[in-house]
């Protein structure tokens, strides 16, 4: 068998091996716990210190192929703002971000404790505008001027809750939601180094690190999630048992699985490694 | 019919799923349609979408419910469609204005604000004094990071040759940025296998209805 015939059958060893991984904990949960990090507590302190009555801002900027990890934790943040008596406004700065708001309101409110909340009155989802960072920019002066109306087409006089919020200043916290750009970025940039309000986001863990350094002493970033274990670490902070925190055990053991391999492969290279070197012995000797 | 079109989704979804992984047993048809319909319907929802949520509203609309009112409108709607001139090889020179204009304004606006964010701001952060707190943990962190710092920027700077006492900074700064490198792949890592559980939960939840 020739080395790249062999390296094929490894490759999809490796690819069914990681499917197993994945499948296994999904139809036989494990229910291992996480503890839960300082930047994603500081994301939760901030929205469990809001006053009830404030009004918080999530910016969902993301699409269908990230909802995995994102999902989760917007609707945590949602549930968590209503449970404290906030009200919460969906904006998008991807296309597909009205969509994913709206699903997520959706899923909030199968919670018994929520399913009175009234459109308008506990949250609005105000739809998806082009621009990124101009638009941020934009709601610093006036809010109504970006959004006449909401995603489904209704006046913003019409929206109770919106009655008294002139602009960006008004919110007490925001969220951005982020797979990319635009997104929390634009955010940090603007409603937190201009307008000095608050912005805590949840990203996808690839973007992650990226984003950390922004948690420093000059709070450009009140905390971080980051990807699916974020999520389930939030959830696990309002005491759910949500989407994340299931499917967590199917992430752990896929990791430990990746671990093995990593170790498995280096022992490899390094066996082969000896062997070439006792050939060229030989063949010098 | 919307349970209808419910099921016929997830069935459809079921299926380029699988054509999207059987990529990883080797190249074949199936994955090749998968593709192609995937790069196509991206792209005619784009176009799509952004005539519905962009053009329509802030443009088309304004200007046929109160032209006189929306003139000023007329100004992107000429840059717009000098743009598009880019398709007529004649003329594609027009395109030049718009685009010098959509750059001009972009890097003008970002330029300050990356300078004021990105540069100190982060430069700032690492401007404290790491023995402000008592707990140990947080000492160590706050050292960590202000050498970090220091010696991952140094190990960047090639205008002299990096030898005998001046290569240490930058050999520690080596360290710190295999240790960053190490922390993306892993959350790289822990975003793919997320990827794969969000199809498999599909697959398992909404498809075949064994898990809820």
């Amino acid at each position: 068998m020739s080395l790249n015939t062999s390296s094929v059958i490894e490759r999809r060893i490796v690819y069914f091996l990681l499917f197993l991984a994945v499948l296994l904990p999904l139809l036989f949960p494990i229910g291992w716990g996480s503890e839960v990090s300082p930047v994603v507590k500081m994301s939760y302190d901030l929205i469990d210190q809001t006053p009830a009555g404030g009004i918080g801002l999530i910016s969902f900027d993301y699409e269908a192929s990230t909802i995995t990890e994102m999902q989760p934790m917007a609707v945590a943040q949602i549930e968590h703002a209503w449970s404290r008596g906030q009200k919460v406004i969906a904006t998008a700065l991807w296309p597909q971000g009205p969509q994913m708001a709206a699903q997520s309101f959706e899923e909030a409110k199968r919670n018994p404790l929520f399913k009175d909340k009234e459109y308008g009155v506990d949250y609005v989802n105000l739809g998806y505008k082009v621009g990124g960072m101009v638009t941020v920019q934009a709601l610093g002066s006036s809010f109504k001027d970006v959004y006449p109306k909401d995603s489904s087409g209704r006046d913003w006089d019409t929206l109770p809750m919106l009655k008294n919020l002139k602009n960006i200043k008004g919110l007490r916290w925001i969220c951005s939601l982020s797979a990319g750009e635009p997104g929390l970025k634009d955010w940090i940039m603007i409603a937190h180094d201009v307008h000095n309000v608050p912005v805590t986001g949840g990203t996808t863990a690839v973007s992650a690190p990226g984003f950390l350094p922004y948690v420093n002493n000059h709070g450009q970033l009140t905390g971080l999630l980051g990807g699916l274990k974020a999520a389930s670490e939030y959830e696990a902070l309002i005491d759910k048992k949500g989407p994340a925190t299931t499917k967590m055990d199917a992430q752990s053991v896929a990791h430990i699985l990746i671990l093995a391999l990593i170790a498995v492969g280096n022992i490899k290279v390094w066996i082969r490694k000896r062997d070439n070197a006792k050939k060229i012995e030989v063949k010098d000797a | 019919m919307p349970d209808i079109m419910n099921t016929v989704g997830i069935w459809l979804g079921a299926f380029f799923t699988f054509a999207i992984f059987s990529f990883l047993y080797k190249d074949n048809p199936f994955y090749k349609l998968a593709e192609q319909i995937f790069v196509g319907l991206s792209a005619g929802y784009g176009l799509i979408y952004i005539i519905y949520a962009a053009l329509m509203p802030n443009l088309f609309t304004k200007l046929a419910t109160d032209f006189g009112g929306n003139l000023i409108l007329l100004i992107p709607f000429a840059l717009g469609i000098m743009m598009i001139t880019r398709m007529v090889p004649k003329i594609q020179w027009l395109s030049r204005y718009p685009l010098s204009i959509v750059i001009g304004t972009s890097a003008a606006i970002s330029l300050l604000r990356f300078l004021k964010s990105d540069l100190i701001a982060q430069v700032a952060a690492t401007m404290i004094n790491p023995f402000a707190t008592k707990v140990p943990s947080e000492i160590v962190g706050n050292l960590m990071l202000i050498i970090g710092t220091i010696c991952g920027v140094y190990f960047f700077y090639f205008s002299k040759k990096q030898e005998g006492i001046a290569k240490i900074p930058s050999k520690i700064g080596v360290y710190f940025l295999m240790v960053s490198f190490g922390a993306t792949f892993g959350y790289t890592v822990m975003a793919r296998i997320s990827l794969l559980i969000g199809r498999l939960e599909f697959l398992l939840k909404d498809w075949l209805h064994i898990i809820k």
